[in-house]
């Protein structure tokens, strides 16, 4: 019998299940087994489906609560679409969590810019969370979120509670839209060179379609933002999650092991590299 | 009891002893043999069954069993086979998975796999393994699949005295002498028809297995011998890789022409990924029963020149075989140095002899550097 053996899910239950966007939906699940360490923001689990297989899945939960594990999922493949079609009670295999999350410790202390786009959101959310718990460890909180059209927002209830907060800025911007929209229109990056912040004293922390981050990390370098305190979720193949299968190596790093959340100077000259 | 760690010389006989002895102790002896027109290591129980004999031809995209002159037991270089077939298998079952209305359970597969003895480990096969131990084991998750059929591996090392067309061990520092590693290291001395074999253990228990066998004490003559043996062999590399810091090389030249030059050669087949003895990447395979009862995850070998290797959803990261072949190349000598604080490459020439196009690893990293360094100059 293997023991420590890290590719055996545990069976695991839906709790509640949530229709989020028309092909997005909020999974809460139970949490696993006792020993199952705690997840902390940007980190992700590994969620199977009887028979169909396997698919990285980010933790969108608040880190502070212990009770159920959430993952906004967006029905786009066989695993996914499985995953989406779930009812309460169901049951589905875990694996995790895993991985390096968002630098929650070296922000502290400056301001942060957090910047989204369309389910990028999703891996961030805890790293909010943990901000407003904590929210005396930081200097200013601005949100950046772009997406396609005003219906493609995600988690639009609470992105409105949080532009309420005196102490949080949220900047909407979407690509498209009809005459009602009252917003924004635009891409994300677009968004950072008329922002007046402290480039020197930002962290900034983006996830989001590999061309959005590409823009960002573009847009945040020229407002003068160090590559050491831009941080990018990277998404690649994964089928392990512990650096073994390979799939998701990416120049020095195993995206799954090393990141998924990588400070840009590992990735310099890589991340706008064709195929790399 | 004998010093058994100054060297021994050991006769045929002695080494059918040697195979006996590592039988009586359960192992599942593991060496050498000719089959399918190749030497392919399976399992052993006489030394009969070894190539004596035999020789090989390697060069790019070419392999040809020849006789040799001689009854050597060892008298070729390595072949399509290597050690990772036996110690990170082809396909290993990883859980089966049951589901009774809405239970779900999951069960691991139960791996009991042989202890194996291998024999006739070459010195670049060794930093192979080496290297496969840092990626497999060298953290927090260490596969216990590998785990297991590892640390029970007894390893007969085997100083080379025959180096291939497509051998570059010397230019890598991983061969062809023995250094460690190892629990019996054997250097084959022939001499007409006296035939040797210099013995040294690098265990305990390769002491005290040596210490079961019928030999003589090793003479100056027989270290000698087996020294002029490993020298003769690294005067005959067939290949070199250049002496430069290559990760920095390639790393600084991902745009470089050349890569479009081996594209239009390369078929994107992934056979060196399967030859090559360090690459260890794997994927997953799900398949359940036609009721929906039971479910299973295997595990296989992959290859980064696959299309679906970088799918994600949208399409794959890299379409190209250009992108392909210089993923596999920088990940293997550049990054892979980062990752594991080792080159990926051992110098046993596997990729260049088995490429059916005989695309030569050594040729395209000496084509950017004789590109790049005439550059310079100018």
């Amino acid at each position: 019998m293997i023991s420590d053996d890290f590719m055996v899910p545990e069976p695991v239950r839906v709790l509640r299940k949530q229709q989020e966007l028309e092909t997005t939906w909020t999974l809460e699940l139970e949490p696993g087994g006792a020993g199952r360490r705690p997840f902390l923001p940007g980190q992700f689990n590994m969620l199977y489906m009887f028979g169909v297989g396997e698919v990285p899945i980010s933790l969108s939960g608040d880190a502070g609560q212990t009770e159920t594990l959430i993952h906004t999922v967006r029905a786009v493949g066989p695993v996914s679409n499985k995953l989406a079609a779930l009812k309460p009670m169901d049951a589905v295999g875990l694996r995790g969590p895993f991985g390096v999350g968002w630098p929650m410790t070296a922000g502290e202390g400056a301001d942060l810019l957090i910047v989204a786009g369309g389910l990028g959101l999703a891996p961030l959310r805890p790293a909010i969370y943990h901000v407003l718990r904590h929210r005396e460890r930081y200097g200013r909180v601005i949100l950046l979120y772009g997406t396609r059209s005003p219906e493609d927002i995600l988690y639009a209830g609470q992105l409105e509670e949080w532009n309420k907060r005196p102490d949080v800025e949220v900047h909407i911007t979407v690509d498209h839209a009809g005459g009602d929209w009252l917003g924004k229109i635009g891409v994300v990056p677009s968004l950072v060179p008329s922002l007046d912040f402290d480039p020197e004293d930002t962290v900034a922390m983006v996830c989001g379609p590999e061309v959005m981050m590409r823009f960002t990390v573009n847009a945040l370098r020229d407002a003068g933002v160090e590559d050491e305190s831009i941080y990018l979720s990277m998404e690649r193949n994964m089928k392990c999650a512990l650096g073994h299968c390979g799939h998701c190596q990416f120049g020095s790093t195993f995206v799954c092991k090393d990141g998924p959340v990588l400070s840009f100077d590992r990735l310099r000259g890589l991340l706008s590299l064709k195929e790399f | 009891m004998d010093n058994v760690d100054d060297g021994s010389v050991i006769t045929r006989q002695g080494l059918q002893c040697l195979l006996d002895a590592l039988a009586q102790r359960g192992y599942t002896v593991v060496g050498p043999t000719v089959r399918d027109q190749a030497i392919v290591y399976e399992e052993l129980a006489r030394i009969e069954a070894l190539p004596a004999g035999w020789t090989d031809e390697q060069d790019g995209g070419l392999y040809r069993l020849k006789r040799r002159s001689d009854d050597a037991l060892f008298g070729y270089a390595v072949g399509p086979h290597s050690w990772k077939r036996f110690l990170h298998p082809p396909k290993v079952s990883l859980w089966q998975a049951t589901r009774n209305g809405d239970e779900l359970r999951f069960v691991p597969a139960r791996d009991e796999p042989p202890r194996y003895a291998f024999i006739g480990v070459r010195a670049c096969e060794l930093a192979a393994i080496g290297i496969q131990d840092r990626v497999l084991m060298g953290d927090e998750y260490a596969d216990p699949h590998y785990r297991s059929r590892r640390e029970q591996a007894f390893l007969v090392a085997l100083n080379c005295s025959e180096a291939g067309g497509t051998c570059f061990c010397d230019s890598m520092n991983t061969g062809p002498d023995v250094k460690e590693g190892y629990d019996l290291v054997l250097t084959e001395l022939l001499d007409g028809d006296n035939h040797l074999f210099l013995i040294r253990s690098g265990s305990e228990e390769g002491a005290e297995v040596l210490a079961e066998l019928p030999r003589e004490p090793a003479t100056e003559a027989h270290q000698t011998a087996a020294t002029a043996v490993v020298e003769k062999t690294r005067g005959q590399m067939g290949r070199s890789m250049p002496q430069t810091a290559i990760p920095a090389l390639l790393m600084d030249n991902l745009e470089h022409p050349r890569w479009d030059e081996v594209a239009d050669r390369c078929l994107s087949c992934s056979n060196c990924t399967m030859v090559c003895p360090t690459c260890f990447c794997t994927t997953v395979e799900d398949t359940s029963d036609l009721e929906g009862g039971t479910a299973e995850r295997s595990r296989r070998w992959d290859s980064c020149f696959t299309s679906d290797f970088s799918y994600i959803h949208g399409g794959s990261v890299r379409n190209s075989t250009r992108s392909r072949y210089r993923q596999w190349m920088t990940h293997k000598l550049a990054t892979w140095v980062d990752q594991f604080g080792t080159s990926g490459c051992v110098g046993c020439g596997r990729c260049i002899t088995w490429c059916p196009v005989g695309i030569d690893i050594t040729e395209e990293v000496h084509a950017i550097h004789d590109d790049v360094s005439s550059r310079d100059k100018e």
